[in-house]
């Protein structure tokens, strides 16, 4: 296991952590959500970003990617949570890309990731469904047509669709109630039957349900081979899970950083208030917690792309550990900044709300902990 | 790296480790040295006395003391060999992992040819004096008197938590020689020898029925001036540095190897009702608790790769010592609650397990305690490590 940073690395963390400043600081996410812009990212962003190289990090040089996996990804995930950047990086460079690579033909392989690396293609990905990401089988039906499929179904919190063009869409293809059977298809976001119901998400982002009503898909829709979904599906979702941790990883640090600070610039009772210790040991011990959240993301990206096979329990344990700390630093935040930290106006809260999303996603810390016992035997 | 230096390290390992030092050490086997040492395995005395014989108790060492000269890369190839044997660590010891590289740093040149010879080859047993009745957390205000006069100290006072110190034969300690300065201006660390009288150690019981520690009392007890280690008053610069080491050590209690796995200790436990799989809500925190152990050992494998490139460890010693054993404390909780009725047994049980884990489980309780409670490394992660006044 690596675990000093390469020079690569301590490049590739440079210029992520000065795009995202430049370019998404904190205050874009808030500009984005008063004028309650539709789209959900920057489309020039989007672009500086594939010019960057960042689109095709995790995809492999035959295809002219940067062939820096999960590790590398991880490190621009982590850049792009500590400002909070609404960047779809996480759908259209690490689930889509992933899904493609586990699960496509040779054919589509190389007709679609090219694009994908150019940043011309984006591709959301709907695989949740109900309130509970993870906990139901999927329900989605893609039943045998003449000239294809057709699909029934309600999918919930599908990242960046509003901005996608294509959406990948996981359905079940044979009817048994576990998860064999799925299949993944890719749908115009525009096709006939196809509903997006958009709302604003608390931290100011856009979620996203979408309802299929008699979608047809043709053959050539169809990602890979019919029925065969589950093994990409469950390498999606480690990566998802790792991909996440790391962006959590960047807020939680940030959060805990900007408090910090502040902790030594205000005073009360003429000193400042990190003088006291029943303040200090709170933050000594979020320190604590967030060097165990950085070993923990750091050998789960390396065992996914070593192919350990316990880089699924590693993925749970990221996922679930940076859920929990995530939300306790961002909690502590609010109530160690006191009254400014209740405001709309100062940028704490936004941390706030950002952990309750990310917490549920791609599964909670209670969904991960019961994974990683069963993957631990016990 | 010279392969012929692996080979021979190999073949000489072959040759000279017994059989019976080939096996998981055993504590009733431990050898710590000193005039006391009974060697109840007589293989034990072998194994020492070949490798002090090569410098090889303290790898690193130089020659010229009896050490074994190497360099940090033939140290490694020496534990990497050593582990592939099974070979037992063949000398515990205070003066190995603390004293030593103190004299090393700061001895004089006759100090190190006096005692160093004799830490390498376990003759003489040492244990550290540092917290008094009066002086635990606040280590500074430590009292006991060293009052220099033609003849050399004379000390008066008493030491306590002491490991061991009834079965050592020297005890280093701080002193206090000057109390009219800023209480950490006024200490110094001196070498004293135990047998002589005057000296008095007695052992303390702790909540888990063990003896670990004793309490020491120093009745114009004489230490010659040569036995003063650095300056006069100087001796505050030494203690920091040496409770580094002390942290790093305590630290990894929570990791060690050869104990069950807390999954299969509370499956085991529970298997009467099911096992875990039928006890969600106490398997909830069971996954808890592993996640955090795992994570926890990944942050000490990052830190030990860190510090081997070259990254100073810095107050890091301070997150691993106030984490590790705080989660050494929770494994033994959890442990506990899975054990039921079978946790609260203290003698005249069958299963002596049972009776071993309720015990370890009391002395747990010390680890967030001894070489800094956990408060204190809080104190010092927000004052060191986060910049906060």
């Amino acid at each position: 296991m690596q675990w000093e940073m390469s020079d690569e690395d301590k490049l590739l963390k440079q210029s992520a952590d000065e795009f995202f400043r430049e370019k998404l600081p904190v205050n874009s996410l808030r500009i984005m959500r008063d004028r309650n812009e539709s789209k959900g990212f920057s489309p020039e962003i989007w672009r500086d970003m594939a010019e960057l190289g960042w689109t095709s990090i995790i995809i492999p040089e035959e295809f002219g990617g940067l062939n820096l996996g999960l590790r590398g990804l991880s490190t621009v995930l982590e850049a792009s949570g500590r400002t909070l950047a609404p960047s779809p990086l996480l759908p259209y460079a690490l689930l889509s890309a992933s899904v493609i690579l586990e699960a496509g033909t040779a054919e589509q392989k190389l007709s679609l990731l090219p694009a994908l690396v150019e940043g011309r293609l984006l591709m959301a990905v709907a695989h949740d469904e109900g309130s509970q990401s993870l906990r139901l089988p999927v329900s989605t039906q893609a039943v045998r047509s003449e000239e294809g499929f057709v699909i029934n179904g309600l999918k919930s919190m599908v990242l960046d669709a509003p901005g996608a063009d294509k959406l990948l869409v996981l359905a079940r293809t044979r009817a048994d109630q576990n998860n064999e059977g799925l299949s993944w298809f890719m749908i115009d976001r525009d096709a006939a039957g196809v509903e997006l119901k958009t709302f604003r998400l608390v931290d100011g982002r856009l979620g996203c349900h979408i309802a299929f009503e008699n979608v047809k898909a043709p053959f050539e829709a169809l990602l890979g081979y019919e029925g065969k979904a589950q093994a990409s599906y469950e390498k999606m979702l480690d990566a998802a899970a790792i991909g996440l941790a790391a962006e959590m990883f960047g807020s939680a640090s940030a959060a805990f950083e900007m408090t910090l600070s502040y902790l030594k610039e205000r005073k009360q009772f003429g000193v400042a208030i990190g003088s006291f210790q029943a303040l200090q040991h709170r933050a000594a011990q979020m320190y604590c917690e967030l060097e165990l959240c950085r070993a923990a993301i750091q050998r789960a990206a390396g065992a996914y792309d070593a192919g350990e096979s316990a880089s699924s329990a590693y993925a749970s344990l990221a996922k679930a550990k940076v859920s929990d700390v995530f939300a306790h630093i961002a909690r502590e935040a609010v109530q160690l900044y006191g009254g400014i930290g209740m405001t709309d106006e100062h940028d704490i809260g936004f941390y706030l709300k950002r952990s309750r999303i990310t917490a549920e996603l791609f599964g909670n810390a209670t969904y991960h902990r019961e994974r990683y016992a069963r993957l631990a035997d016990f | 790296m010279n392969e012929s230096f692996r080979e021979d390290v190999r073949s000489w390992l072959e040759a000279n480790c017994p059989a019976s030092m080939r096996t998981p050490a055993v504590e009733e086997d431990a050898v710590w040295g000193g005039r006391t040492e009974t060697f109840k395995n007589p293989e034990s005395k072998i194994w020492l006395e070949r490798m002090a014989a090569k410098g090889w108790t303290t790898p690193e060492w130089p020659k010229a003391y009896g050490g074994g000269g190497l360099n940090p890369q033939e140290a490694q190839v020496l534990r990497e060999e050593m582990q592939r044997l099974g070979c037992r660590s063949p000398l515990l010891s205070f003066g190995i992992w603390m004293l030593g590289p103190v004299l090393l740093k700061y001895g004089t040149e006759e100090q190190k040819l006096e005692h160093i010879p004799k830490i390498v080859r376990g003759e003489i047993r040492w244990c550290q004096g540092y917290s008094e009745p009066e002086a635990g957390s606040d280590l500074a205000s430590l009292q006991m008197r060293a009052d220099l006069s033609e003849t050399g100290f004379t000390i008066n006072g008493s030491k306590v938590w002491t490991s061991y110190a009834e079965q050592s034969d020297w005890i280093f300690c701080l002193v206090r020689t000057d109390s009219t300065v800023a209480k950490q201006k006024g200490i110094s660390f001196v070498l004293v020898d135990m047998n002589q009288p005057g000296v008095k150690a007695e052992p303390i019981r702790l909540i888990s029925g063990a003896s670990p520690f004793c309490e020491v009392f120093f009745k114009d007890v004489k230490a010659p001036r040569n036995h003063l280690v650095g300056p006069l008053n100087g001796g505050w610069e030494i203690a920091k540095a040496l409770l580094t080491h002390e942290r790093q050590a305590i630290s990894s209690m929570g990791l060690n190897p050869r104990e069950e796995a807390v999954e299969v200790y509370c499956n085991k436990k529970l298997a009467g009702v099911g096992g875990l799989r039928s006890q969600p809500v106490f398997r909830d925190r069971v996954a808890s608790l592993h996640m955090d152990l795992q994570a926890f050992s990944f942050a000490v494998e990052r830190e030990a790769a860190l510090q081997k490139a070259g990254h100073s460890p810095g107050a890091a010693s301070s997150m691993f010592k106030y984490y590790g054993t705080e989660l050494n404390k929770r494994r033994y909780e959890t442990m506990m609650e899975a054990a039921g009725f079978e946790s609260l047994g203290w003698t005249g049980l069958e299963n002596e397990q049972d009776q071993q884990a309720t015990r370890d489980w009391l002395r747990s309780k010390g680890n967030s305690i001894e070489g800094g409670t956990s408060e204190i490394q809080l104190n010092v992660i927000a004052k060191r490590v986060l910049g906060l006044p």
